[in-house]
Parts: structure tokens; C-alpha cells; sequence
């Protein structure tokens, strides 16, 4: 089974709220991944998005569910901005997945 | 206070405009202006309204406003700010379509309200929308993040057909950046001006010193909107407490301009004894006139940032021990 998300209805045509992006990371994906159960986000409608909305939509599970998250979040519909947008916060993710924190 | 509006407060030569600012007597604002002609960036505007509200409507006085052009600041409405009646007639019909008038966002609902009517606003070409929602919702959202500020953030832009540019400021009159830096990186925060470069580095955040940032905070987004102006070959500009950083243009000749994440590599000018600014302001001109998608701006930024995490990470390698 899979729950299917339409970011549009939730976002807006171009995804910058935070706040909703939270409420989404918090009552819809990390419960789902909890489950081991499959997310799609769908991006229909949506022009582009910001750092920070897929910052909050995603480094959270990816950093608690690793390559559960990974694997079991995909992605529709995406425009070329989504796309890179979601490239950006996974790539950086996955490098900062094994340190903690920075050193002077 | 006292601040000076002239017949060239752009962001190249914005320095004749900050040494015109004084924010002794927090109580009273007294605005000047040039008696024949008034051209000002938005970013003004946007800290002329954030000294009004600090000052009080009733103690906002404008002196010698006799140039035609001051019609300008009717139209951005800054007299709503203040108590002074606007001494001009304008008819507002006429202008629509190329400028948002001075506005306050308190919360990230009025931001996507406000990121939603911006474009019908200035009328500005579809290909080119991305990078300005991006480059707004950006800046308003670090305002309520992380500055504090009761009265929220100030925003006014302009379309300029000439030169085919918007222009933006955000201003605030929050804690300021090096405030919002220190508890997490008060060694890279020791002056305002150390504090605006290291808010510019990628992945630096105010709220961990964690590598990815926190569930809500990466850090990215100052790295990001300079790099968005550097390759659109814009001015961009931050100036909070003493410290001011602007990012200058960078040879035409170049077609790719290298993207750096250590801010300063970059083409750029620096100061950290100007008039204290309590809060932020950022500006921005952002020319139309670049031919790169959207897309392969980011995809540079993405590669630029990721290479600076690994070299991040690869510092702190244990050396193997030879003896």
C-alpha cells in the first residue's frame, strides 16, 4: 500500500511554506515510514519549490529513517525546479548523514 | 533618526545613503531629500518604514519634500507609515503593474499570499518567475525564522524597464544576524561584518552546529539567493549592525561565473563601520536579462554546495599515524 500526497493542494502552486511543509513531514510521512509502508508525492501543479520547503518536507526522515526514506519516498510529476530542488537536500543529506557536527 | 534620500540611492552606489543614515534618537525620523529629484531602491523604503515604526507615526517628519519624483514614495506608500500628509496626487492606475508598495508580512501565511500576488503584480515574464518567488519567499522566511522582529518583515520591489532588473529589500528590525548567530557560532560571530560572511557559507545555521542543519534548518539559504545573483550578474547586498557586504557585478565577458562557497572569493565590498542598523536589511537587483534556465542555476549551486560539505567533512579525516 502507498498514500499518494498532492503537494498542489496542500502547498500551492509554488511550494515555499515551511509550515505546511512541517505538518506534512510530521502527520503524513514519518508516521507512513513508521509503517513501512510507501509515500508518493505528487507535484502536479506545483512550478517550483524552495530549499527550505524540501529541507522541512524531507532531511527529517531521511536522517531518522536513512535508506528506508530513501526507498520508500517517490516522487510525480516533478517540474525541472522540483527536481533539482529535491537533488540538492538529498545530496547534501546523505553527505551529512555520518557527522554530527562541525569542527573549527 | 535622520536618513537623506538623493537623486541616485541604488545599490551601486548605496554608500552615499548609508553615510546619510543616523539612528540616534530612536523617537523622531526626520526624513531629507533632494529638492529637485528622488530615486530611491526599494531597500530604502523598506528601512525608512522599519525607522517610521520605531519612531512612531506621529514623529515621522518629512523636510523640504518639493521634488516631482517624491510622488514615488506616494505610490509605494510610505505616507501610510507615517502621519505626515502625502503632498502629491497621483493616479495609481497608471502605475500598476511594475512595483509592490512597501508591505509588512508578519507569518508565513501572508508570505505565500504575498509570494502569490507579487507576479501579477510586476508583470514579469513566466521563465523568470521561479527565481523571484524563490529569491523572495527565501528572504521573507529568514526574517520570521530567525530575526525575531515584532513587527515582522518589511518588503517593497520595483521592475525597472531600462535595465531590465527587480529590484527588492526585505528589512527588519530584529536582533540582527550576528544575534542570531552566536549561540551556536560565537567565534565566527566576533564582529557583524565575520557575522554576514559566515551566514553566507553554506550549510552554516543559527539554530545547530549539526551538519545537515535541523529538521527545520539547513542553512542554505543565503548561499543560495547570492549565488542566484551572482550568476544573474546582480547586485545583492546585506547590512546588519556595523557590517555591510555587497556582492559587485562581475566581468560580462565571463558567461559562467564561478560560484564560491567561502564568500569571500567573491567579487565583493565589504565594511563593518557603518551606522549600526538594529535588525537586517537585504537587497537585491535581480536582471532579467540572464538567458540560463532556473534549473541550471540550481544545478550549479547544488554542485557548488555539495563539494563544500565533502571538503567539510574530509577536513576533519584522521590522518593515519606513521611513526
Amino acid at each position: 500500500m502507498s498514500m499518494l500526497i498532492e503537494v498542489k493542494d496542500l502547498a500551492g502552486d509554488f511550494a515555499e511554506n515551511k509550515d505546511v511543509a512541517k505538518k506534512l513531514r510530521l502527520n503524513k510521512i514519518m508516521p507512513t515510514l513508521a509503517d513501512g509502508e510507501e509515500i508518493v508525492l505528487d507535484f502536479s501543479g506545483v512550478s517550483g519549490t524552495t530549499q527550505s520547503f524540501i529541507h522541512a518536507l524531507l532531511s527529517e526522515p531521511i536522517r531518522q529513517f536513512r535508506d528506508v526514506a530513501l526507498e520508500k519516498i517517490k516522487y510525480k510529476n516533478c517540474s525541472d525546479v522540483v527536481r533539482e530542488v529535491i537533488k540538492t537536500v538529498y545530496e547534501y543529506m546523505q553527505e551529512s548523514l555520518d557527522s554530527e557536527s562541525y569542527e573549527e | 533618526m535622520k536618513v537623506t534620500l538623493s537623486n541616485s540611492d541604488y545599490l551601486r552606489n548605496f554608500d552615499r545613503f548609508i553615510s546619510s543614515l543616523d539612528f540616534s534618537d530612536p523617537e523622531h525620523l526626520y526624513i531629507y531629500s533632494h529638492p529637485k529629484w528622488i530615486n530611491v531602491h526599494p531597500a530604502v523604503l523598506a528601512l525608512i518604514v522599519v525607522m517610521a515604526m520605531r519612531a512612531g507615526k506621529q514623529n515621522v517628519m518629512f523636510e523640504n519634500l518639493t521634488a516631482t519624483s517624491g510622488s514615488y514614495l506616494d505610490r509605494m506608500g510610505l505616507f501610510e507609515f507615517t502621519h505626515q500628509e502625502s503632498p502629491y496626487t497621483i493616479q495609481k492606475k497608471e502605475e500598476s503593474g511594475r512595483f509592490i508598495p512597501v508591505t509588512v508580512i508578519k507569518n508565513s501565511t501572508e508570505q505565500s499570499r504575498f509570494i502569490t500576488d507579487m507576479i501579477p503584480l510586476l508583470h514579469l515574464p513566466a521563465d523568470k518567475t521561479d527565481a523571484i518567488k524563490y529569491t523572495v519567499g527565501e528572504l521573507l522566511r529568514n526574517v520570521l525564522e530567525h530575526s525575531e522582529s515584532t513587527n515582522g518583515a518589511i518588503v517593497a520591489a520595483q521592475y525597472y524597464k531600462k535595465s531590465n532588473t527587480i529590484r527588492i529589500g526585505i528589512c527588519d528590525s530584529g536582533i540582527g544576524i550576528k544575534k542570531s548567530l552566536q549561540q551556536y557560532w560565537a567565534s565566527r560571530s566576533k564582529t557583524d561584518i565575520e557575522a554576514i560572511k559566515w551566514a553566507m557559507v553554506p550549510g552554516i545555521s543559527g539554530t545547530t552546529r549539526k551538519e545537515g542543519g535541523t529538521e527545520d534548518n539547513a542553512g542554505a539559504g543565503l548561499f543560495f539567493i547570492k549565488s542566484i545573483a551572482q550568476i544573474a550578474r546582480s547586485y545583492f547586498m546585506i547590512y546588519s549592525g556595523s557590517g555591510i557586504y555587497k556582492l559587485l557585478l562581475h566581468d560580462k565577458r565571463i558567461e559562467k561565473p564561478r560560484l564560491h562557497p567561502d564568500p569571500d572569493d567573491d567579487r565583493h565590498s565589504e565594511r563593518n563601520d557603518a551606522p549600526y542598523l538594529q535588525g537586517a536589511l537585504v537587497a537585491i537587483d535581480l536582471s532579467l536579462e540572464n538567458k540560463s534556465e532556473f534549473t541550471q542555476l540550481l544545478s550549479a549551486i547544488r554542485e557548488v554546495y555539495g563539494r563544500a560539505v565533502r571538503d567539510r567533512k574530509r577536513k576533519k579525516y584522521k590522518e593515519p599515524k606513521f611513526i
